[in-house]
């Protein structure tokens, strides 16, 4: 009985999980409204989705803020994992702190304080260098890379401490030199948690609006500044197609992720018990 | 398999000209201002089986994972088999270690764990296929190879963890804690079988526990460790036997201990007078300490005898009357609590040679009793 | 060997290792060791120095810029603002330094407001977060195991979803034809719709629901590592369940409430996306009041001392957040 939840918990539980998804289911139903007045239901369509297909500048922007999500999260995923690595495995070194505050403080960081340094920088660099010319892809990655390759390294960071440093001792006990270590033993054990910050950090590139707007120039609108322009003048069907994809997609990613997970657990727990059962 | 198995006998410490194959000279480690290990110095010898015995936090584990290249010492020299091991990384020294948690990757087999060390030598694969197979045969573990290790029971990760350093032929072996995760029946088996496999190969084991059974069992000889300091090292009897120091006779065993005064010092007996004990010692080994200086004396529960009648000799020494005022039957043995005239517990125990029928008179509570010993049992420490 | 070797299926960590052993073999990790090795350069000052210049270079410098052109003059032209070292004969470097633009944030009405409305928004907004996110998170720890695995997914589904379309998606709801309205309409309850879009009352909706994930996670982390033996003795020492939640539960969960708290409150304060769609044109907060400045006034040092000034109200959170988090997770790593 004790620890169990009450009626009241059970309810409030319900009412927020009701706020969360109501919005989205909206969307979702709205979406396949025949009529273009978004709220009122005039009978099932899905030529919302065609016309969302027709678009140009939609699709467009989408395959840019495909390309530079994965490119970020590529990069993001490298320099993340060498500075969880270096936080998790070199307990002292020459600005630790200083290492360990620039990689916390854009997770708390306001968007838009991050945007404006990034665009001066840039603005800075191309006055004395003349290098990165105009704002575009190459500025927004760059921006990406520097803000999510920080929840990268919390991600591995976490993983590394909960890891037994014993498994990377006892490689190189065994004659294995420390790049191979971290290549044969410490990489393929902590690559879930790669997975998960790379996914991570394409999903806030693909996701970000305020720090792109401050970067991107001319010829460089990515998928979420095109939506906020639309967003902005009103509400339009075609939207409301292109979010029920985007969580179609996150959904069914998310429901297989978990289940590969319990179907995982489940069968490494029936492994543990026949190990135990066959040789008792 | 390289070295011959020493003989039984042989006790290399003993020889003046035997050269120590691991030496260590005045070692410290500092963590910050902990200081972990404090000036040790220590020579073991090749076949040994060195127990480092002592509680948590001692500085045994930084001991080994020194010698392993783990942690750089602050200072003081290593030398294995005559080599200085100063800036020597792990992955260079002929040293293996088995680690407390068994350190089995995770995502290879039993056979790829075992063969990992031998890849790392750019060995043929050819000869790394028969020595894995080689080494699980003589672990027992042969119809595991294909199986990982989540997939294992303790016992059995042991073993392969035990193959897996076993496998390279390393002159050295560290053992940190190597049995420390198994249930007691399980560790008993398993303590024999690596004395077993250990004289079979011939290997030099260091090993690190703070389980004094464990150590006992195991063991060559014992370094007892306090406070990053080694205080006392020789065979396991000796440590039991002769401890020298209050600690050392405290730590190993079970021990009652009397505070006193030498009344008499000659190079064949001494005698101890003890208010505790409202009486005097007679012990028959000499001890080098000023006269009427403080001494303790350390006496091993299971060396009294308890009886109803006094000792038959008329020695006013070694005896001391008392009242029992606890008795705690363990099966094997009965532990007795007896209170002396001082006020003072004294803890014996005795063997339970005999069924306790209900009808057997035995000694109960609230009895009065004679407690005796022999004069060579009581242990006359100086500090 | 093979024999007795249950080959099971994704084994993929396994032969990862031995796709990595092969291109460490001849590929670009031997590439790469040996020129750290011509560089004189170690491992591990490779693995830390990558990272480490990358961050110095992209995020460090980046903030003594800001700093530097909130104390410049604006011009015309680009940049908009005067060097703030000017090269003068001989190498002689002189510092103009204007700290009229902070002057110009403390004078202006309009900068104190946006302040202050920005705190007391967020301030609101968090409470009502933890209002909705503490039963959530409760009685998601208080489940069983596998329903538990299931809501989370729920929670964290939104989150992995656009935060730009969630946010949009309350137009829909809150506008004057929108769900609310003609819902209430059709069943009486109004006979003309309120308006709930371009409010105050829009912003909280859009910052609770956005932020709703950030709270009830930590929360959840917190509530689940509970000891329910706890409980158990409380109520077996005769205490009420209700009062065993405020005396025990509550308290125990307070690094949660503060993780989630700050977690919340500090990306809310600078949050420009959603006064920018649901609020109103006077809801005003300070990273719309830096957007504005930045983008229609073109005034960068104004924006950049705008944002000097807002990082120094969230110092005090930030550090709240760090010394609540570095007091849990403190404990780790002690060597043997």
């Amino acid at each position: 009985m004790i620890g169990r939840r009450s009626f009241l918990v059970t309810t409030l539980m319900a009412f927020g999980f009701a706020f969360l998804y109501i919005p989205i289911l909206s969307m979702i139903v709205f979406s396949f409204n025949e009529s273009r007045l978004v709220t009122v239901w005039a009978g099932f369509s899905t030529k919302w989705y065609v016309e969302l297909f027709q678009n140009e500048q939609i699709i467009n922007a989408a395959k840019l803020s495909l390309r530079i999500a994965a490119i970020n999260a590529t990069g993001a995923v490298i320099l993340g994992t060498l500075a969880g690595f270096a936080l998790s495995r070199f307990r002292r070194f020459k600005g630790r702190t200083l290492m360990t505050g620039m990689t916390t403080a854009p997770l708390v960081m306001p968007e838009v304080i991050t945007g404006l340094s990034m665009l001066l920088l840039f603005v800075a660099m191309e006055h004395m260098f003349g290098w990165p010319a105009g704002r575009g892809v190459t500025t927004i990655t760059i921006a990406h890379i520097t803000f999510s390759m920080a929840y990268v390294t919390v991600v591995i960071q976490s993983r590394l401490s909960t890891l037994d440093e014993s498994l990377e001792e006892a490689a190189m006990d065994l004659g294995a030199r420390p790049w191979k270590v971290f290549a044969v033993i410490t990489l393929p054990i902590i690559f879930p948690a790669i997975l998960a910050g790379w996914l991570l950090a394409f999903t806030l590139s693909w996701d970000d609006l305020v720090i792109t707007s401050f970067v991107s120039g001319p010829g460089s609108s990515t998928l979420p500044l095109v939506i906020f322009s639309k967003v902005r003048l009103g509400v339009s069907p075609d939207i409301n197609a292109l979010a029920t994809l985007m969580v179609a997609v996150v959904a069914i990613g998310i429901v297989s992720a978990g289940l590969y997970m319990q179907r995982q657990e489940r069968r490494r727990e029936r492994d543990v018990q026949a190990a135990l059962a066959a040789n008792q | 398999m390289a070295n011959p198995r020493p003989e039984q006998k042989l006790e290399p410490w003993k020889d003046p000209a035997a050269t120590p194959y691991i030496r260590i000279e005045k070692v410290t480690k500092k963590f910050g201002d902990f200081v972990a290990v404090d000036d040790v110095s220590l020579s073991i010898y090749r076949g040994e089986i060195f127990c480092l015995l002592g509680a948590s936090g001692c500085g045994k584990t930084t001991l080994l994972r020194m010698l392993a290249g783990f942690e750089e010492p602050t200072a003081g020299k290593m030398w294995i088999d005559g080599a200085d091991m100063q800036g020597i990384p792990p992955y260079k020294r002929p040293v293996n270690m088995m680690f407390q948690s068994y350190a089995l990757f995770p995502h290879m087999t039993v056979e790829q764990n075992v063969a990992f060390g031998l890849k790392q030598d750019k060995l043929p694969r050819a000869e790394i296929k028969d020595r894995v197979n080689a080494i699980l045969e003589l672990v027992k573990m042969t119809q595991f190879a294909g199986r990982k290790p989540h997939q294992l029971s303790g016992g059995q990760r042991q073993r392969v963890a035990l193959a897996r350093s076993l496998v390279k032929q390393p002159k050295l072996m560290l053992l940190d804690e190597p049995l420390g995760a198994l249930d007691k029946k399980l560790r008993e088996h398993t303590q024999f079988e690596l004395v077993n496999i250990q004289e079979k190969l011939g290997v030099t084991f260091v090993v690190v526990t703070h389980d004094q059974e464990e150590a006992m069992t195991l063991a060559s000889r014992i370094g007892v460790m306090n406070h990053g300091k080694i205080v006392q090292v020789g065979t396991p009897s000796d440590i039991y036997e002769f401890p020298i120091s209050r600690f050392v006779a405290d730590f190993v065993g079970s021990v009652n201990m009397f505070e006193g005064t030498l009344i008499e010092d000659e190079p064949d007996y001494v005698r101890v007078a003890s208010k505790e004990l409202g009486g005097n010692f007679y012990v028959n080994h000499g001890v080098s300490a000023p006269p009427d200086a403080t001494v303790w004396v350390a006496l091993r529960p299971e060396k009294i005898v308890i009886a109803r009648e006094p000792p038959a000799s008329d020695d006013e020494d070694n005896r001391v009357r008392g009242v029992v005022k606890e008795i705690a039957y363990l099966g094997d043995v009965s532990v007795y609590l007896v209170q002396l005239a001082s006020g003072r517990m004294v803890r014996v125990t005795r063997p339970n040679m005999r069924r306790q029928a209900a009808a057997f008179d035995r000694i109960t509570w609230d009895e009065e009793v004679w407690l005796s010993w022999d004069p060579s049992s009581p242990v006359v420490v100086t500090q | 060997m093979s024999a007795y070797e249950p080959r099971r299926r994704g084994v993929h960590p396994v032969l990862l290792a031995e796709l990595l052993s092969w291109i460490r073999a001849f590929g670009p990790y031997r590439w790469a060791s040996n020129r750290f090795r011509d560089w004189g350069v170690g491992g591990r000052t490779a693995v830390i120095g990558l990272p480490y210049l990358w961050l110095l270079l992209f995020f460090l410098i980046p903030f003594i810029i800001v700093l530097k052109i909130s104390v410049s003059d604006i011009r015309l032209g680009m940049p908009p603002y005067e060097p703030l070292l000017h090269w003068v004969e001989h190498q002689v470097v002189t510092l103009r330094v204007n700290l009229g633009n902070y002057a110009f944030l403390f004078e202006d009405p309009l900068y104190r407001n946006a302040y202050l409305n920005s705190i007391f928004t967020a301030g609101a907004s968090t409470i009502l977060c933890l209002l909705i996110g503490y039963p959530m998170a409760y009685g998601i720890a208080r489940t069983s195991p596998s329903w538990r695995n299931l809501l989370l997914m729920m929670v964290m589904l939104p989150f992995w979803t656009s935060f730009l379309l969630r946010v949009y998606a309350w137009i829909g709801i809150l506008k004057n034809n929108g769900l609310i309205n003609n819902v209430l309409m059709a069943m009486g309850v109004i006979d003309e719709p309120i308006v709930m879009l371009q409010t105050d009352f829009a912003v909280y909706v859009g910052i609770v629901y956005s932020y709703l994930p950030f709270m009830v996670l930590p929360l959840y982390a917190n509530l689940e590592k509970m000891d329910i033996t706890l409980l158990e003795a409380a109520a077996d020492l005769g205490c009420h369940p209700v009062k065993a939640f405020l005396t025990i539960t509550l308290p125990l969960s307070v690094p949660g409430i503060v993780a989630g708290s700050m977690l919340v409150f500090i990306p809310a304060v600078g949050e420009f996306v959603i006064p920018a769609l649901l609020g109103g044109p006077d809801s005003l907060m300070i990273g719309r009041v830096l957007w504005e400045e930045f983008f229609h006034n073109r005034d960068w040092p104004v924006a950049s001392a705008v944002a000097i000034a807002m990082l120094v109200l969230l110092v005090g959170p930030i550090m709240i957040l760090q010394y609540n988090q570095a007091k849990q997770g403190g404990a780790g790593g002690v060597h043997r």
